[in-house]
């Protein structure tokens, strides 16, 4: 239930809308691939993925739908707003450099 | 947050505050199916059906933090939770009614008192007259002699150049308070009016009811256009609220007027104090003032003027191009306007009525009520923390759960926020019952005539509410400052008994306790200066005798009397009361001391006496009887007093004051030289003692005395000496004056000492005032001291049996909280003495003859602070002292 404390703030925002941005899934989904991605190493749980998905619907970035999933029941899928794709390009974009520049300096030699 | 996502976002944000119960329903289903998935999966691979299911509950984690976690996500539900908070703020309220209506009661005082004092500030300085227009925009205008700051009256050919030249003002208007005399049975009634410019109603946006206001060009002429508009009470007490009442007439000043109108009900006109009943064009001043015709007499200032300035127009700009004019003025009419220029002043300001004596009270009521408010705000606060103490176990539990802290400080502040609303409700509630109430402080001679209406607009109403949010701020902070002392292990903890008043919440209290004690201990040396103040003010000599003399009036004027009628009527009146037995002498004098009628002034020379370049000594005077200055017991220094004689045919003559020869003759006796009076040569036939003429508070003026037979005068007033009791000279006097004429009605007789109290009235009204709200203040004090010290005794209950089984004695434990008590006094008195010192300046122009610092009000101030804070301590000492040791040990 603990927030992923070494995951930068706003990283999963960023990785929640990327998946979205592919295809529209429900909570279950969004975890599936979450773990299917790194769940080792980011330490996303389960429990942290909910409310940041209610925050990300509060902000407008991601609407949620109730459709019915491949086994026929009833659940809420959520998509991407035109609002969470511009979000999404920004953070990306700024997710780039930091990480260039950062990696720069790891790979700086010492003297 | 932009635009546009707050936009994308008000759907979400609709649906979490409408459909609450809805969406907290899909999202149960949500992490259901996420459970019922991941169970699946689980199977899947291979587990059992129970352990799938209780690894997947597992993973997700606990799910009701999830979903308060969710909700807290979703957020911003503010007006949700705040429903909720209220629901569950008032079932707090309602499960603890007696720290409910203590609460309630200490706010509603508070804020009620300031309430109170802001719709008397609204009513009587800020928006003095109701349904009058334009009133941001309304200041008075008057004239200033250069260096001195009190204002007084521009004359009619002053304002017609001001009303002509101000570019900056929208319009001016004249009004001039006046009164007139309307026979009933046999007493006689005075009716106040206003003597205006012919523009009056047009410029203050009032409409008559009936028939018209003036025309222009109504208020030119002499006494050509006997008009009046009355007042809806006039119309209603005096005729009955006739329909036909147009065109009718009414006798002012024994006058025939032609009533052309009937203003609003709740219009009260233009001046401060007074509820004015009828309106007559300038053109009738002359009727109603005397002292001839003054429209075209640049020198005779009888003026209040009002400007309206143009919007956007600022004080200090229109001050510019006024002060401009008054500098034109000088320079063309040398004679009457040298060294005078044209002042400015807000409504508030106004130095001809009775604004101008109220504001220093007002302003030192709204220190006052901040203290009171401020004072009952630490009782509330001291209330919250000890519910806060108790309430600690139900926060802590909330935090465990997940509630954020924002989230309980916001529940707290919901709480002081009901408080103070309920309290600002009955706040306006009691401001409301008290607006008219400044009257009653008044004594009632003077508050029968005074018209003072707080106002209750809403403005006063923002400005209670405002306050309604501090204090909900102060009062809500305490509480919620002392979550922070909060955690999650905290009800676990045992509860550890201290020393009396030795634990850290306690710390919060005391300093609470100190800071109302301070203020309340100002806030009596307030009311002890004051009061000191009033009582010499009272007993200073005034230099004449107040005991003994008696003063009222025979209406002549409303009976038809013209000067030499009047003035045989008056010698013949005098010789009667002469051989009445206990009146040893009587006088008539056109001015009373001390009385509402103002003096007037001249421009005096005297021989040898050489004025600055910028000066014109202009001193006021006053006309009097043969025999007035024995009659008042004013000793006479020098030479005689005016005897009957002193006729309009015998040469002029004048009695000067001591100031007067001290400053003009440099101390010589000027009996038999002469003084130059409004342009004659009079000679002084004697010197009197200085005396206090308008206000018991003035410094010694120059002063002097004219005959009332050589100059023209109105209605003078009768003096008596006797040695009778009011009621018998007044049915002596009326005997005499109805022997003479059966048609005369008297005025109302009181005795100088009476018409000293009303001219001390408004010190008077401070006082109460002050002495009301500081005992309002100590009682809160008090109460605020009993309940910290109550609470520390009771908390202490364990360490107060310990100490009696190892050998205290009552007496040991009386005096241990006692002197706990009186610690906290002591601290608070030492803050208030301090602050004291450096505030009770600020009573400066209320104080007379006492300093501001004076050591022996402090210690009385002190006194009374010590006892009230003794009996404030006395139960709960009292309570420690009969600790049962056995009981409490074996609990």
């Amino acid at each position: 239930m603990s927030k992923p404390s070494d995951l930068v703030q706003g990283t999963l925002d960023m990785l929640i809308l990327k998946i979205l941005a592919l295809e529209a899934l429900n909570g279950w989904a969004i975890s599936q691939r979450l773990k299917q991605i790194s769940a080792d190493v980011l330490g996303v749980s389960d429990g942290s993925l909910y409310p940041a998905l209610q925050k990300l619907e509060r902000r407008g970035w991601i609407r949620a739908e109730w459709k019915f999933s491949e086994n026929n029941r009833r659940a809420k899928f959520y998509s991407p707003t035109r609002l969470g794709r511009k979000q999404l390009e920004k953070e990306t974009a700024h997710w780039n450099r930091v990480s260039t520049a950062i990696s720069g300096i790891v790979k700086l030699k010492e003297a | 947050m932009t635009l546009e996502q707050w936009l994308y976002s008000l759907p979400v944000r609709f649906r979490s505050f409408l459909h609450r119960s809805q969406v907290d329903q899909e999202m149960q289903a949500e992490l259901r199916q996420h459970l019922d998935q991941q169970t699946r999966e689980n199977i899947a691979q291979g587990m059992s059906p129970e352990e799938a299911r209780r690894s997947a509950v597992l993973t997700l984690g606990g799910i009701t933090q999830i979903e308060q976690q969710c909700r807290d996500a979703r957020g911003g539900n503010f007006l949700g939770d705040l429903m909720q908070d209220f629901r569950y703020g008032f079932r707090q309220l309602w499960r603890s009614p007696g720290f409910s209506v203590l609460a309630i009661v200490c706010l509603t005082l508070g804020i009620g008192a300031n309430a109170a004092v802001f719709s008397w500030m609204e009513g009587i300085l800020f928006r003095p007259y109701p349904l009058v227009a334009h009133q941001d925009r309304l200041y008075a205008v008057g004239g200033i002699v250069q260096g001195q700051s009190n204002g007084d009256f521009l004359s009619w050919p002053d304002f017609i150049d001001l009303r002509r030249n101000c570019t900056l003002c929208e319009d001016a208007f004249v009004t001039s308070i006046t009164g007139s005399t309307l026979n009933i049975g046999d007493h006689a009634e005075v009716t106040t009016g206003s003597i205006v410019s012919a523009n009056y109603f047009d410029v203050i946006g009032v409409r008559p009811i009936l028939g018209r206001g003036f025309q222009p060009g109504e208020d030119a002429g002499s006494n050509s256009h006997p008009v009046v508009v009355i007042s809806y009470q006039f119309w209603r007490n005096h005729f009955k609220g006739d329909p036909e009442i147009i065109g009718k007439t009414q006798r002012l000043k024994n006058v025939p007027h032609t009533i052309i109108g009937v203003t609003p009900d709740g219009f009260y006109g233009t001046f401060v104090g007074r509820a004015i009943q009828f309106w007559v064009p300038a053109c009738m001043e002359e009727t109603f003032h005397g002292g001839g015709y003054k429209l075209e007499d640049r020198g005779a200032r009888w003026i209040e003027s009002y400007v309206h300035l143009k919007p956007g127009v600022s004080r200090a700009q229109a001050q510019e191009q006024i002060s401009a004019l008054g500098a034109r003025l000088q320079n063309d009419y040398t004679a009457t306007n040298r060294g005078r220029s044209i002042k400015l002043w807000p409504l508030y300001e106004t130095p001809f009525n009775h604004a101008g004596e109220l504001l220093p009270i007002l302003e030192v009521m709204v220190a006052v009520v901040a203290f009171v408010l401020l004072i009952a705000c630490a009782n509330v606060g001291n209330l919250l923390l000890v519910r806060a103490f108790v309430r600690r176990h139900e926060m802590s539990v909330r935090l465990a759960i997940g509630a954020s802290r924002l989230r309980l400080v916001k529940q707290l502040l919901t709480e002081g926020l009901m408080l103070s609303a309920i309290g600002t409700a009955g706040g306006l509630l009691v401001a409301y019952f008290c607006r008219h109430a400044l009257v009653l402080l008044l004594p009632t001679g003077v508050g029968a005539a005074m018209y003072l209406p707080g106002q209750m607009d809403a403005r006063v109403i923002a400005v209670s509410v405002g306050v309604c949010l501090l204090v909900t701020l102060i009062v809500g902070m305490v509480p919620a400052f002392q979550t922070r002392h909060l955690d999650v292990a905290g009800p676990l903890k045992a509860d550890s008994s201290g020393v009396v008043g030795a634990r850290g919440r306690a710390w919060v209290r005391s300093a609470l306790v100190v800071f109302q004690v301070s203020l309340s201990f100002i806030l009596l040396v307030g009311a002890a200066l004051l009061l000191e103040s009033l009582q010499k003010i009272r007993t200073t000599s005034p230099g004449f005798s107040t005991t003994n003399v008696a003063v009222t009036g025979v209406s002549l004027v409303a009976a038809g009397y013209d000067i030499p009628r009047a003035s045989t009527f008056q010698n013949e009146l005098i010789d009667r009361l002469s051989g009445v037995p206990g009146i040893e002498s009587a006088a008539f004098a056109a001015v009373t001391p001390l009385g509402y009628m103002t003096y007037p002034s001249s421009p005096i020379a005297v021989d040898g006496y050489q004025p600055a370049p910028d000066e014109q000594p202009e001193i006021e005077y006053n006309r009097v009887g043969p025999n007035y200055l024995a009659t008042l017991g004013i000793p006479l220094l020098s030479g005689r007093e005016f005897a009957r004689s002193d006729d309009e045919n015998a040469p002029l003559v004048a009695v000067v004051n001591r100031t007067m020869m001290m400053r003009y003759w440099r101390g010589q006796d000027p009996t038999g030289l002469r003084l130059q009076v409004k342009g004659r040569w009079a000679r002084v036939i004697g010197v009197a003692a200085d005396a206090k003429y308008e206000s018991m508070a003035e410094t010694p003026k120059p002063f002097f005395y004219l005959p009332l037979r050589q100059d023209s005068s109105r209605e003078p007033e009768l003096n008596i000496r006797t040695t009778q009791p009011l009621q018998s000279t007044s049915a002596a006097v009326l005997r005499e004056v109805h022997a003479l004429d059966e048609n005369l009605a008297l005025y109302e007789i009181i005795s100088l000492q009476e018409q000293v109290n009303r001219a001390t009235s408004p010190q008077l009204v401070a006082v109460t005032l002050v002495s009301i709200l500081g005992g309002l203040a100590l009682l809160l004090a008090a109460v605020g001291l009993y309940g910290v010290m109550s609470y520390a005794v009771a908390q202490s209950t364990r360490e107060l049996g310990l100490r009696m089984a190892l050998g205290a004695r009552a007496d040991n434990l009386l005096r241990l909280v006692l002197s706990r008590g009186l610690g906290l006094t002591a601290a608070g008195v030492l803050f208030g003495t301090v602050m004291a010192l450096a505030l009770t300046r600020l009573l400066g122009r209320l104080l007379y003859n006492v300093s501001p610092h004076d050591p022996v009000l402090f210690g009385s101030a002190l006194v009374v602070m010590t006892i009230t804070a003794l009996s404030a301590c006395l139960l709960p000492a009292w309570r420690a002292a009969r600790t049962d040791p056995a009981r409490v040990l074996r609990s």
